[in-house]
């Protein structure tokens, strides 16, 4: 009997005001929230971002012509659509990741160690293992991956689970153990290539490859199938979340725990449950960059995936579409930030810095509604909230 | 100061929640203000408090009309609203939480304990309302917390004074006291509107009733010559019978046995402390108490919610001690639970969502683990329509409903099911009169079918009008078994303060 009030149920019990944060990013219903809010916050970080390049020295004309090469690098052409394509594809497993976590009301921060730990057990099956056809080395490496990242999503949800460790505490944890596990792993036989000091693995084989379905037409053209893994995954998660039993559960939980205890439901189970998904979609994610465009692991290979999943799943309302459009958007100026540096001289940085800006307009909404003075706050919670309101 | 609201209109989506509604309160006075649920109360001291902007019409303030974009403004121009819960930190000090916000600074951000400390105590006196500034919320009754938002208020200067059910969550002992606070908050000139449910209470303590239904003004009364019955007829239209009517109980078998239940907290107290009790098959067992007796805990043990320390407890024949939540609830127990906010709903789910919050898992709403919309929608709206829910619109968010209609939600939901035991906890608490007859109309149908049934209230008044036996829970401890028709409220009144006459 006493292994139903574990730890975490408990907390739950006595702080259900807790997580509001995490409940209001769970629940963002409006429309107002889920596009007009994120599409404000990306028009005023370009302004800023603009505001910034002119500060920084340049005249007004050049820095709209930085805009115009961002613009051309991201949508410009079949290449650069290519180039955005393939950058979002891993921000959109890394995002669902996040968002998924975030319906449930837990944050994972540990896409970045899941996805690492995904990318080497997708590099190892497909470096160790030869002479297979493609159809059936290819998915056994992403199986590989997503499993690699849900044992790296386990850890924490079984921990929140059993003992209430914080996920957060636990995910950013993980994140270093699975650095670090890589830079090891990269330095043993097993994984680092043969005549080589520095720690870089295999090859994986061709077979082991995500085909390049454009490449016929130019072979420049990287975008691969993991796109198509990718949204395929979004849509899984997104029937999972709204049409499923599972689902229903998992946002119980998200919006009001105790309620959902009420109801019956598991909220432990649910804890671990969301983290190993979590933790497979992040995994697929990082195995994505290694079978996709990488075809070897290095130290750190994800390069911030994880992060810049939890920026895309926040940008996308923890909506499963709304995170693919925040990927794209997002793998849009990474590509068109590319050729924003190459030529317009102007650094790639500001790149990122936009991406925060709108992160940050979009984590207050508070901020976009006074500056555009939209009416009716839109955290207009319900304030009065007693038995009668 | 004299508040005026003229022609005030606000409509959400779907509803005109105000329509067009002037009043006026004067100082020194309260305005008891009263209606269905839904009738667009807490929307009109929504939009006083600056919550809300209305979408025509003024607030007039000493013949000024003031425009209030936020609730800092209303609060600027003497407007205080008393909010029931969550508005305090727990973990904070009454005088911590009573500055919060208008830290009287010495320099920069430095709490000055001393001196907040100083103006608690002032007010306090000042008004009558005892409390330690150096208390913590945590540990104070509700009726001291909600002292607590009143000092609150009145620290801010606030000359309006709004009360939305005050009185839903306070204990009998406590209700007198608040009367008490009102009439000194009165004779120092504050305006006062007070919102209640309890038709009683407004004849009570207000000066003046006004009557809302579907969000117009429908009438005024004089407390002083007005009835209960002339007043519910004026919220619902249509007149409203106060008492219970039902049949003897027809006992069977028992159906809920607990025998020996103990449960114990973190630091082994006892909170609940050897409990037998049993309930039949078509009887209705009241339990009355002061909040916080136990009664929570003895809801919470049957439905598996907290763990026992010992005993056990039998549902028919099957022994259901240490059984999961789920379980139980599959073996055929329905509960309204105490809290709706908190445990009853989701708010940000839809109506359709919460009314199969506890059997979404089961057919016909689910085959496998997909869920079927079409049956979900369909069961929602026969239930909404049975149980009268305004508005009607499944696809609303929860949060979106009056106080008032959630918690028919609520009772909708766990009533429609085919189940031998239900519990329900305050299961009229911020209800209308007119739904209040209807809830209990269907209590008394469910035990006239035979289900056995379990009314935990503070409402003696309810205990009395529901119950075939009564129990009474005092310290963790039912101090009393009693049959309704051999008892009286005075007596059950003194088991529940702890004398055991
Ligand atoms: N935020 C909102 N969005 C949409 N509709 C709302 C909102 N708040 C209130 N309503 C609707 O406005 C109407 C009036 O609600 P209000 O809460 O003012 O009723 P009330 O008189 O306080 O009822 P109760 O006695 O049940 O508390 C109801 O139909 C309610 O569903
Ligand atoms: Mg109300």
């Amino acid at each position: 009997m006493s292994s139903q009030l574990d730890p975490q149920a408990q907390e739950d019990l006595l702080n259900p005001r807790e997580r509001s944060f995490t409940q209001r990013l769970a629940t963002a219903a409006d429309w107002r929230s889920a596009i007009l809010i994120p599409f404000l916050a990306v028009i005023s970080a370009l302004i800023i971002g603009l505001i910034m390049i002119i500060l920084t020295g340049s005249s007004f004309s050049e820095a709209m012509n930085a805009y115009l090469a961002l613009l051309d690098g991201s949508v410009g052409s079949l290449r650069a659509i290519s180039e955005t394509l393939t950058a979002a594809t891993p921000l959109m497993l890394a995002g669902l990741s996040v968002a998924l976590a975030f319906r449930a009301g837990l944050f994972n921060i540990g896409g970045e160690g899941q996805a690492l730990i995904g990318g080497m057990f997708a590099v190892w099956v497909g470096f160790s293992i030869t002479g297979l056809p493609i159809f059936i080395h290819l998915p056994l490496a992403i199986i590989a991956g997503i499993l690699g990242g849900a044992i790296w999503g386990f850890i924490p949800g079984i921990l929140k689970a059993k003992t209430g460790a914080h996920e957060v505490i636990t995910t950013i944890m993980l994140n270093y153990i699975a650095l670090r596990l890589v830079d090891f792993l990269l330095k043993t036989t097993m994984f680092q290539r043969e005549g080589r000091n520095d720690p870089v693995s295999k090859n994986i084989e061709v077979s082991a490859e995500y085909p390049t379905f454009l490449s016929g037409i130019d072979s420049a053209l990287r975008v691969h199938a993991g796109l198509f893994v990718a949204l395929g995954a979004a849509f899984l998660i997104y029937w999972l979340l709204f049409r499923t039993t599972i689902g229903f559960e998992f946002r119980a939980v998200g919006a009001n725990p105790s309620a959902a205890r009420y109801a019956g439901i598991s909220v432990t189970k649910v804890y671990i449950l969301v983290m190993l998904i979590a933790g497979a979609l992040a995994g697929t994610a990082g195995a994505g960059q290694v079978l996709g465009v990488l075809g070897r692991t290095t130290p750190g290979f994800t390069a911030d995936l994880g992060f810049d999943g939890i920026a895309v799943a926040l940008l996308g309302r923890s909506n499963p579409w709304g995170v693919v459009a925040a990927a794209i958007l997002f793998g849009g100026l990474r590509a068109g930030g590319q050729q924003m540096q190459v030529s317009a001289s102007v650094g790639i940085d500001l790149i990122s810095v936009i991406q925060a800006l709108i992160i940050i307009f979009v984590a207050a909404p508070a901020l976009i509604s006074a500056i555009y003075r939209l009416k009716t706050p839109v955290a207009s919670a319900q304030i009065s909230k007693g038995w009668g309101a | 100061m004299e508040l005026e609201l003229r022609g005030i209109t606000k409509a959400f989506p779907g509803v005109l929640a105000n329509d067009n509604v002037s009043l006026t309160a004067r100082s020194g006075q309260v305005l008891a203000l009263i209606g269905e649920n839904g009738a667009g109360k807490s929307t009109l001291m929504n939009i006083l408090s600056g919550i809300y902007r209305p979408d025509s019409g003024e607030i007039v303030l000493d013949g000024k009309v003031q425009k209030f974009h936020d609730p800092g403004e209303a609060i600027k121009a003497g407007i205080g609203m008393v909010h029931q819960h969550f508005m305090l930190v727990p973990v904070f000090t009454v005088a911590e939480n009573v500055v919060l916000g208008v830290e009287p600074t010495f320099f920069g951000n430095i709490l000055n304990a001393k001196k907040a400390n100083k103006e608690v105590q002032e007010i306090s006196q000042k008004y009558g309302l005892a409390v330690d500034p150096k208390a913590k919320i945590e540990d104070l009754a509700v009726g001291l917390q909600q002292r607590v938002e009143i000092i609150k208020v009145l620290l801010r200067g606030a000359k309006v004074l709004v009360f939305d059910e005050p009185t839903a969550v306070l204990t009998p002992q406590e209700v007198i006291e608040f009367f008490g606070i009102v009439a000194e908050l009165k004779s120092r000139g504050a305006t006062i509107i007070f919102i209640t449910h309890k038709l009683k209470e407004a004849i009570a303590i207000a000066d003046s009733i006004t009557v809302l239904r579907g969000g117009k003004v429908v009438g005024h009364a004089d407390p002083k010559t007005t009835t209960q019955e002339e007043l519910a007829a004026m919220m619902v239209g249509r007149p409203i019978d106060l008492t219970v009517n039902k049949a003897p109980a027809q006992p069977g078998a028992p159906v809920l046995t607990m025998s020996s239940v103990t449960m114990t907290d973190d630091m082994g107290r006892a909170l609940l402390d050897d409990i037998n009790l049993e309930v039949r098959a078509g009887e209705i067992v009241g339990v009355a108490g002061i909040q916080g007796n136990g009664q929570t805990e003895l809801i919470e043990a049957i439905t598996g919610l907290l763990p026992l320390a010992k005993g056990q407890i039998k549902l028919k024949d099957m022994d259901i001690t240490g059984s999961k939540p789920r379980q139980i609830h599959r073996d055929g127990v329905a509960h309204v639970p105490e809290d709706r906010n908190e445990m009853g709903m989701i708010g940000s789910f839809t109506v359709a969502e919460n009314l199969v919050l506890d059997s979404y898992y089961s057919q016909p709403y689910s085959h496998g683990v997909r869920l079927q919309r079409g049956a979900i929608d369909e069961g929602a709206r026969i239930l909404v329509k049975d149980y009268d829910v305004r508005p009607p619109h499944i696809e609303n968010m929860a949060s979106a409903l009056s106080g008032g209609n959630a918690q028919k939600m609520i009772v909708a939901r766990e009533f429609s099911r085919d189940v031998p035991l239900v519990l329900c906890a305050q299961p009229t608490r911020g209800i209308d009169v007119g739904s209040i007859e209807y809830i209990h109309e269907q209590i008394v149908r469910k035990r006239d079918e035979g289900v056995a049934i379990l009314v935990v209230s503070t409402e003696l008044d309810e205990i009395f009008a529901l119950s075939d036996r009564i129990v009474v829970m005092f310290d963790g401890k039912i101090v009393a078994t009693l049959n309704t028709s051999e008892t009286d409220p005075t007596q059950v009144g003194l088991y529940m303060a702890g004398k055991n006459s």
